[in-house]
Order: C-alpha cells, then sequence, then structure tokens
C-alpha cells in the first residue's frame, strides 16, 4: 500500500490537538464519564483501553459533539467543541457550525455505517461533494485513489451488502479520509469483524499512524495498541484510571483494577 | 494490499450432479379442480342473472366513460401527489425537535384520518359558507366561484391523504438505522441534507409498497367525488343509467375500468419497488416474466422427467 500522506492535514500547531478538562457525561441518571481530563498531541496515536460500559465509547462521541458533555471542556485544536465562550458565558453553537467543526474530524465506526444505497465509489464521494461542494470530478479522482489505497481499488461499483466486514470498514476508513481530516476517531474499529478480517482493517490503521495521522483509537486489540500508539489511557467507570506509554501500561500496570482487566484480556 | 485469498485447486472433474425423479404434488391438483369447480359455480349464477351483458362492451368505450375514467385517473394522480409532499412535510413536521410544529402535525393527522372523506369532500364543497369571499391580498373572488368540483375533490382527496402518507413516511424514516445519521452527521452534512441524500432513499424502500397500496386506494376512493359533482367514472356511469336504466351494467363497466387502471398500476409499482432494493440485497429478485417461465418449467414436471437439480 503506498503512502496516505497527501490526505493527513497538517495541524494548525502550538497546541494540543484534543484537550479534555473536567469532562463529564451523564445520561438522565446514569453518570458515564466521571471527570476525564487529558490531551491529545498531534500526530500522535492516542488509545483507549477498558471494559465496556467504560465510557470510553461515550468519550470518543463527545469528541465530535455527537454526544453534549454535561460538564467540563473539551477542544479540538484548540476550539471549544459544540460552544462558542464569550466572557463567562457559553453559547451554544448552531447545526451548520456544530457541522463545520465535525468536517474536520473524520469517525470510523464498530458497524460501519456505510450508506447501504451507494456504492463504495459513491459513499467515499458523498461528503466532499454535499459538505465541501467539491466537484464531481474532484471528488471522483480522490476517491478512486483512497480506495486504491486501501486496497479496494477493483471493488468501486459494489454496494456495502456485496463487500466483506474487512472491506466495508476499510471503505469506511476512505470515506472518512476523503473530508481530509486533521483528527481521526476510531470506534472499536474492529469488533464487528470476523478474526481473519481484522489484520487487513489494523494494517490500514498501521499506515495512517506512519504517515503522522492524529488518532484516537477505542480498541480491544492490545497488540494494536501496544506495536502502534504512543499514549494508552485505561478507562474503567467513567474514570481515566491510569495513563501512560502503550508498553509500560500493558506490561506494568500499575493500578489494581488495570492488573485485573489485563489479566483477563491478554 | 490484494484480496487473494488461496484456496485448495478445484478437483479437475466436476462430479456427477444428481438426477432425481421429483415428489408428486397431489394436493396441488385437488385444489385447482376445486377452484374450477367453485369458479364454474359463480359463472354459471352470473350468467344466469337478469342482466343485460351484451350493453357492456358498447359502453366500455363509450365517450363518456372514457373521458369518466380520464378524470379519475388525473384526479387521483394529483391528489396522490398533493397528499405525498405534504405527508412528507407533515412526517418531517411531526418528529421535529420544534414542540409547536410537532403538535400541528399530531393534530392534522388526528383530524384528517379522524373524519371520514366523504365528510371533508363535502366540506370543501360547501367552504363559501364559511369563506364567502377568497382574499388571498393579491386575488380576490367568491369562493362559490373558486371552489370548482375539481378543486373540492383534489383538496378533499389530497389533504386526507396527507394524514395516511404522513404515517407512511414516518414509519419509513424511523426504520433507517440510527448509525445512518450519526455517519452522515460525523462527515459534517446537516439534518436536513442527511435527511435529503442518507435517511429518505432508504426509507423509500420501506415506504413504496404501503404507497403504491394508498394509490390504488386512492383510484377507487376518488369514486367519492361525485358527490361534489366532479365527473370522475362513477359520476359518468349514473348519469348513464339513470337514462339509459342499465344500472348494474353501468357498475360494471366502471368496476372494468377499475380493475383495469388498478392492474397497470399495479405492475408499474413492481418495478419501482425493485428500483428501491437497490443495494439492500446481493442480487434483485426475479421479475414477473422471469418467475412465470420458472413455474412453466415446474408445470411441465408433471410427466416426471429427471430433472438435473
Amino acid at each position: 500500500m503506498s503512502s496516505l500522506g497527501k490526505d493527513v492535514a497538517s495541524p494548525t500547531s502550538g497546541h494540543p490537538m484534543v484537550k479534555a478538562e473536567g469532562v463529564h457525561k451523564s445520561f438522565g441518571l446514569a453518570h458515564i464519564l466521571k471527570g476525564i481530563d487529558l490531551e491529545v498531541n498531534p500526530r500522535e496515536v492516542f488509545c483507549l483501553i477498558g471494559p465496556s460500559g467504560s465510557g470510553k465509547s461515550t468519550f470518543l462521541r463527545c469528541i465530535n459533539h455527537l454526544e453534549k458533555i454535561s460538564a467540563g471542556r473539551l477542544y479540538v485544536d484548540g476550539q471549544l467543541v459544540g460552544y462558542r465562550q464569550k466572557g463567562d458565558k457559553l453559547y451554544e453553537l448552531k447545526e451548520s457550525e456544530v457541522a463545520a467543526q465535525r468536517r474536520d474530524i473524520g469517525m470510523v465506526f464498530q458497524r460501519f455505517n456505510l450508506f447501504p444505497h451507494m456504492t463504495a465509489l459513491e459513499n467515499v464521494m458523498e461528503a466532499p461533494i454535499q459538505v465541501k461542494r467539491e466537484t464531481r470530478a474532484v471528488a471522483r479522482e480522490r476517491a478512486q485513489r483512497l480506495l486504491d489505497r486501501v486496497g479496494l481499488g477493483d471493488r468501486t461499483g459494489h454496494y456495502p451488502a456485496q463487500l466483506s466486514g474487512g472491506q466495508q470498514q476499510r471503505v469506511a476508513i476512505a470515506r472518512a479520509l476523503a473530508m481530509q481530516p486533521k483528527l481521526m476517531l476510531f470506534d472499536e474499529p474492529t469488533s464487528a469483524l470476523d478474526p481473519e478480517l481484522v489484520g487487513e482493517v489494523l494494517d490500514v490503521m498501521r499506515d495512517l499512524a506512519a504517515d503522522g495521522m492524529t488518532m484516537i483509537v477505542v480498541t480491544h486489540e492490545m497488540g494494536f495498541a501496544r506495536e502502534v500508539g504512543d499514549s494508552l489511557v485505561f478507562m474503567d467507570d467513567g474514570v481515566a484510571v491510569e495513563t501512560g506509554h502503550p508498553r509500560d501500561v500493558l506490561t506494568n500496570p500499575q493500578h489494581e483494577r488495570t492488573k485485573s482487566f489485563l489479566s483477563k484480556v491478554l | 494490499m490484494t484480496d487473494t485469498v488461496d484456496k485448495a485447486p478445484a478437483p479437475a472433474v466436476p462430479p456427477e450432479q444428481i438426477k432425481a425423479i421429483p415428489v408428486r404434488h397431489y394436493g396441488r391438483w385437488v385444489a385447482g379442480a376445486v377452484v374450477i369447480a367453485v369458479l364454474a359455480l359463480i359463472g354459471i349464477a352470473f350468467s344466469n342473472a337478469n342482466i343485460n351483458y351484451g350493453v357492456i362492451p358498447d359502453y366500455l368505450t363509450d365517450g363518456t366513460i372514457l373521458s369518466g375514467a380520464w378524470h379519475t385517473l388525473y384526479i387521483s394522480v394529483l391528489a396522490m401527489l398533493l397528499g405525498l409532499v405534504l405527508g412528507v412535510i407533515l412526517a418531517v413536521m411531526r418528529m421535529s425537535s420544534n414542540p409547536v410544529t410537532s403538535t400541528v402535525a399530531w393534530f392534522y393527522v388526528w383530524f384528517f384520518r379522524g373524519t371520514p372523506v366523504l365528510v371533508q369532500l363535502l366540506i370543501w364543497y360547501n367552504i363559501a359558507l364559511v369563506f364567502p369571499i377568497l382574499n388571498l391580498g393579491f386575488y380576490k373572488d367568491e369562493m362559490n366561484q373558486v371552489m370548482t368540483p375539481f378543486l373540492a375533490a383534489l383538496l378533499g382527496l389530497g389533504l386526507n391523504e396527507a394524514a395516511y402518507m404522513s404515517e407512511i413516511v414516518r414509519a419509513g424514516i424511523q426504520s433507517v438505522d440510527e448509525g445512518q445519521t450519526e455517519a452522515s452527521h460525523a462527515l459534517g452534512m446537516t439534518r436536513a441534507k442527511t435527511l435529503r441524500r442518507v435517511i429518505l432513499p432508504q426509507a423509500m424502500r420501506v415506504i413504496v409498497p404501503p404507497t403504491g397500496n394508498e394509490y390504488i386506494n386512492m383510484l377507487k376512493t376518488s369514486s367519492l367525488a361525485y358527490v361534489v359533482q366532479f365527473s370522475e367514472l362513477i359520476k359518468r356511469s349514473t348519469d348513464i343509467s339513470s337514462t339509459s336504466l342499465a344500472v348494474v351494467e353501468m357498475y360494471f363497466v366502471a368496476s372494468i375500468w377499475y380493475l383495469a387502471l388498478t392492474s397497470v398500476f399495479s405492475v408499474g409499482q413492481y418495478y419501482l419497488e425493485r428500483r428501491y432494493a437497490r443495494g439492500s440485497t446481493r442480487s434483485l429478485p426475479p421479475t414477473p416474466l422471469q418467475r412465470l417461465k420458472k413455474n412453466l418449467r415446474m408445470f411441465n414436471s408433471f410427466g416426471r422427467p429427471e430433472v438435473t437439480r
């Protein structure tokens, strides 16, 4: 697979790509996130691990405002997510402004969520044409190039139902990259795949990381986290229990909770 | 990266295919005999009735009836279009987070679904009792001049249909997986764009079949427009029967036209559904012609030749 370099936008520099300060999230009475503080630097691969229900997916969805946070502050590339601050007052952003913020943040879902009524190529072309107002020719050229690079150049005319899970997820990654994002969010991208298809998706992600894309990855693939990750957070019950370099956290966990989790999954 | 998978080489000689004598289906022949007997009995009863069948073919292509069939066709198409457009708007209003619009939509559906179409048609026809003068600012006229039989029929049938269509559209929109909305939002698409580009095209698969049903219903319900003097099939048929005394015969003539219109439309609906099934299945279902061929092949199996599976 050739380099994905051209599709990695350079960050505006100076500040962390993502900064969370005391982020809380409640759904009704359920308190899902209980004060998350963390920083993700540009070009960093940041892995979130932890048991299901620990809030790692919810936190990921807060970053592109699919979920509204209940307390705290969340910044992407120095910009407050979903709000504008004037003095000490917060103003909710309009729908179009939220959409504009999301344009620069790619997201890959556990269940792919490809548009089933469009071919692979149309899936990748859709957002650049509809959101960025690109011409069909420009969008098609980039879509073809991205599909070539995720190894699906010969599947452009296929509908999602005609593709395997691994192929669908690679199309989904190409679809997110087509918006030339500065940050990519991966929500358990390999959890819905047959074991033998996991590798092809991780290969694409590894390649993307090597090209300097800033990535936040919620994953159960400890091998991937250890090999590709620059930082790793172990989350449990809405709290970031342990943070560090993946090699250190995975081989030499400090907290009891981390030890017992890792002993079950490793 | 390539997607080639190493497979064991296929055997050079394909194994001999199974040839077997198919099972006999006695039930099909018994059922067929019963159906033919019942049909024959009904046919004999009708042919002995005091009905002058001879006049039916003549009136079928009578100019008055033909124009009635044309009126039926176009009022039902126009009313359906009005119902469809208004139905989509109402469905979106109903699901809106704006409490005012969603309540308005709820009341609309409650009222127009809860009162008989016949009454709604008559109210539109007599709307001059409430608004004697129509004043739109740029246009002013007496309501009796404006509310023609055509307009009364269009509003009565179309606004009633909108209530039903909005529920069908709403069910269709809600049938689309929430992940689709999330994926479009994550790509930076607005709610309106998501609805138009992603949700509605997928909802169509759920919306089209019941809408076809609604349209077939509309073709026949449009007969109620005769109460507002709209000259559709039933009005034209009764006009003729009042002078020719061929009452039942004229209803037969009208029914043949209704059957013809609904049959033609059913074929169109089938192909429309096939189009919106794109992407939801790996291969499209066979067309009726292809199915007929297959059934004929099965029919031939009565002679029980050996069939390759």
